[in-house]
């Protein structure tokens, strides 16, 4: 009885914390500039489906897409077999499900069971190809100190989950097998109940009240920690893939403000010293200078990012040693949110601390950088677009502070002057035509 | 044999219009070795009597440079100007060897107004084989050779034209041998987004350097691109191991001109 109050006080505690830590990150996210996401929703769907659920991005490296799928699989069917826990411990039943499922219900926790054991293998794989291998793109100047630990910490935790529920199967497994002589059949636990043998009654019951404990409060922990983790993107992905951007990865966005204006430069008619049309808003700064000047969706995208890196080790300014790299921009976005989140939270909405993304986060040399070559679009498995963001403070920076590379601006006044970014003559544009050769 | 390129004034002067307009852009009009590319292009349009028109001294920048490097204002400013040039001859449809002007009057003009059918030169030489209106003998001067194919950005990843170009290269009944990274997986060659007007920011290697290691390790003896800049930053790469000598950096354009005898 005490037990099962217990289970309910911590189901509802961490459930609580979690949902408040989600509201808050809602809350943050939309912070962000308003962007149409409503349209083509069965396209949508579909891209959600194949990339968050089927994961197909991810196969274009396939040895790690493997594992993750190990790792993945395992972590979606034991749902089913916590959500039996939730009932034995609100209930204080034991296997709740067995009776009325009989073969299906064995069937059931044996594949959970060996997905369990390769989830625990792919697990020290990757603990291996952080930490001992030291594969690159997890071994970045970005990834030091936290996002390093981050990473880790996940992994352990999935570790010691296993090590829960294996304890918690096992030593039922040799209960069961000393009182009733028979055994439950499940795969796994079948084969490491003799490493119980021996023991009596009692010890085994609470070796299985330990796994099952232990195996519980790792999942509140787990699940409240997502929140403060890269990990999130395991519910992200999927919001974040669905409201995906569907054009061409070409096409940069119009910048509507910035339509209006030429169009009354470009109209003999336009009277430039007419008073603003009623009900129209101050306008909004060009580009982004911190995190509330990008959009809705740039803010999602940082909270999804897996920190993975197949951006940065596809991105070629990175590769060649550039300061750039696509997954810092996309966790200094995010870090500036949860600050100016927390902002807002404490000193109220129009709080300024004084601090922006650009700048204090990211520097203009890392933008320059860009070729706009949409390589890290293409490579991210949770459709994350980090150029846009990179275009944005691009924007606030050329046409808000006219800071431009000297070159860059040269070319701009060439196009502006003669129609073209070189010094030549527009009288001149059809001269190849006659030209030898 | 001397060009054929009638402009749209001329035309309309003669009361005739284009089936398309080719929109040659500033480095096939300015660029000495992009001009080159403009010109096999136009010979292929010749020989298989498409009837196109360029815009000559009308043209104007796409605005493409200005808007990826941040400044939306010039870039409207010369995409409403086209817009308005083009509105005037009435253009539907449009072929442009250059996949940053393709880009952008494909994808960035129709918001401002300007909506046309655009096609990258590759994609339009691929319909003209097709239609057999160009065939190449025996596979031409290429047969045999290794050819290797750099994708563009604008046109790959951009705009996810994979093929045209490739089948191009596999009708010359050439070896086309793929670098490692390729298709979705190119590697920029540098120049995108602006990086051709300006000197690259500090790093330890420059991205065309990196990206002719690629094509080096193929060992192809030509290497084939679809965009003038493209070209020139493969060009210089090349340069940079000595190796302009042994390996041509060609547009896909050229090669179909070369092999056809045009
Ligand atoms: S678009 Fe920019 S940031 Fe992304 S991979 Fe290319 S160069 Fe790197
Ligand atoms: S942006 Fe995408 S590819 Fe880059 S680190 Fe984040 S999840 Fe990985």
């Amino acid at each position: 009885m005490i037990s099962n109050i217990l289970f309910a006080v911590l189901l509802v505690g961490s459930m609580s914390f979690f949902i408040w830590n989600i509201l808050k990150i809602r809350s943050n996210i939309r912070l962000g500039r308003d962007l149409d996401r409503s349209d083509r929703k069965s396209e949508r769907l579909k891209t959600m489906l194949l990339v968050a659920l089927g994961q197909k991005k991810m196969f274009t490296r396939p040895i790690p897409a493997l594992l993750h799928l190990m790792i993945y699989s395992a972590f979606i069917l034991t749902q089913i077999e916590l959500i039996e826990i939730f009932v034995d411990g609100l209930s204080g039943s034991h296997r709740i499900f067995r009776p009325d499922l009989g073969g299906l219900y064995t069937f059931i926790i044996s594949f959970i069971e060996i997905l369990s054991v390769l989830a625990f293998i792919a697990t020290l794989i990757f603990l291996s190809r952080r930490n001992l291998i030291k594969v690159p793109r997890l071994n970045m100047k970005e990834m030091k100190g936290w996002p390093k630990m981050d990473g880790n910490m996940i992994l352990f935790m999935e570790l010691i989950l296993i090590i829960f529920i294996l304890t918690m199967n096992g030593a039922d497994e040799a209960m069961h097998l000393q009182e009733y002589g028979s055994s439950y059949g499940f795969t796994i636990s079948s084969l490491i109940g003799p490493i119980f043998e021996g023991m009596d009654l009692s010890t085994l019951h609470t070796l299985e009240r330990v796994g099952w404990w232990g195996h519980i409060i790792m999942v509140f922990t787990f699940i409240n920690y997502l929140p403060y983790s890269k990990h999130l993107h395991i519910f992200l992905a999927f919001p974040n893939t669905y409201y995906s951007n569907l054009e061409k990865k070409g096409r940069f966005t119009n910048m509507e403000s910035v339509t209006t204006e030429v169009k009354l430069m470009m109209d003999p008619e336009a009277d430039p010293y007419a008073a603003p049309q009623e009900g129209v808003t101050e306008p909004q700064r060009f580009g982004a200078k911190d995190v509330t000047d990008l959009t809705w969706k740039n803010l999602m995208d940082s909270y999804s990012c897996t920190e993975c890196g197949r951006c940065t080790s596809s991105c070629p300014a990175n590769v060649t040693g550039k300061l750039l790299s696509p997954r810092k921009i996309m966790m200094d976005t995010r870090d500036r949110l949860v600050e100016v989140g927390e902002n807002k939270r404490k000193h109220g909405a129009d709080h300024d601390d004084g601090k922006s993304l650009l700048g204090d986060y990211i520097k203009e040399e890392e933008l320059w950088a860009c070729t706009s070559c949409n390589a890290c679009v293409q490579e991210c498995p949770v459709n994350i677009d980090p150029l846009a963001i990179i275009i944005d403070l691009r924007r606030y920076l050329v046409m808000e502070e006219s800071k431009i590379p000297t070159e860059l601006a040269g070319m701009l006044t060439n196009i502006e002057n003669n129609g073209a970014p070189w010094q030549f003559s527009p009288a001149d544009r059809l001269n190849w035509a006659n030209e030898e050769g | 044999m001397s060009l054929n390129v009638p402009t749209m004034a001329e035309m309309t002067a003669k009361g005739e219009s284009p089936e398309i307009l080719f929109w040659v852009g500033c480095s096939g009009s300015f660029d000495d070795r992009a001009k080159k590319i403009t010109k096999a292009l136009v010979k292929i349009l010749n020989k298989c009597e498409v009837k196109f028109a360029v815009l000559g001294a009308e043209e104007s920048c796409s605005g493409d440079p200005a808007k990826r490097a941040g400044n939306e204002f010039t870039f409207q400013m010369q995409a409403m100007m086209n817009i308005q040039v083009l509105e005037g001859y009435d253009v539907k449809k449009i072929v442009t060897a250059c996949p940053h002007c393709f880009n952008t009057l494909k994808n960035e003009y129709p918001e401002l107004g300007g909506n046309y059918e655009v096609i990258h030169h590759t994609q339009m030489i691929q319909e003209l084989i097709n239609q057999g209106k160009i065939s190449i003998k025996d596979g031409g001067t290429y047969k045999g050779k290794k050819i290797t194919f750099h994708d563009p950005c604008y046109l790959g990843r951009a705009n996810d034209v994979y093929e045209a170009p490739r089948s191009l290269i596999e009708s010359l009944d050439a070896e086309l041998v793929e670098m490692k990274r390729c298709k979705t997986k190119g590697l920029c060659c540098g120049a995108g987004g602006a990086q051709m007007f300006k000197e690259s920011e500090n790093g330890n290697k420059e991205v065309n350097i990196e990206r002719t290691e690629d094509a080096l390790e193929t060992q192809a003896e030509v290497i084939a691109t679809g965009c003038p800049f493209c070209n020139t930053m493969m060009t210089d790469g090349l340069k940079n191991f000595n190796k302009e000598n042994e390996i041509e950096v060609l547009d896909v354009a050229e090669l179909i001109a070369n092999a056809a005898d045009l």
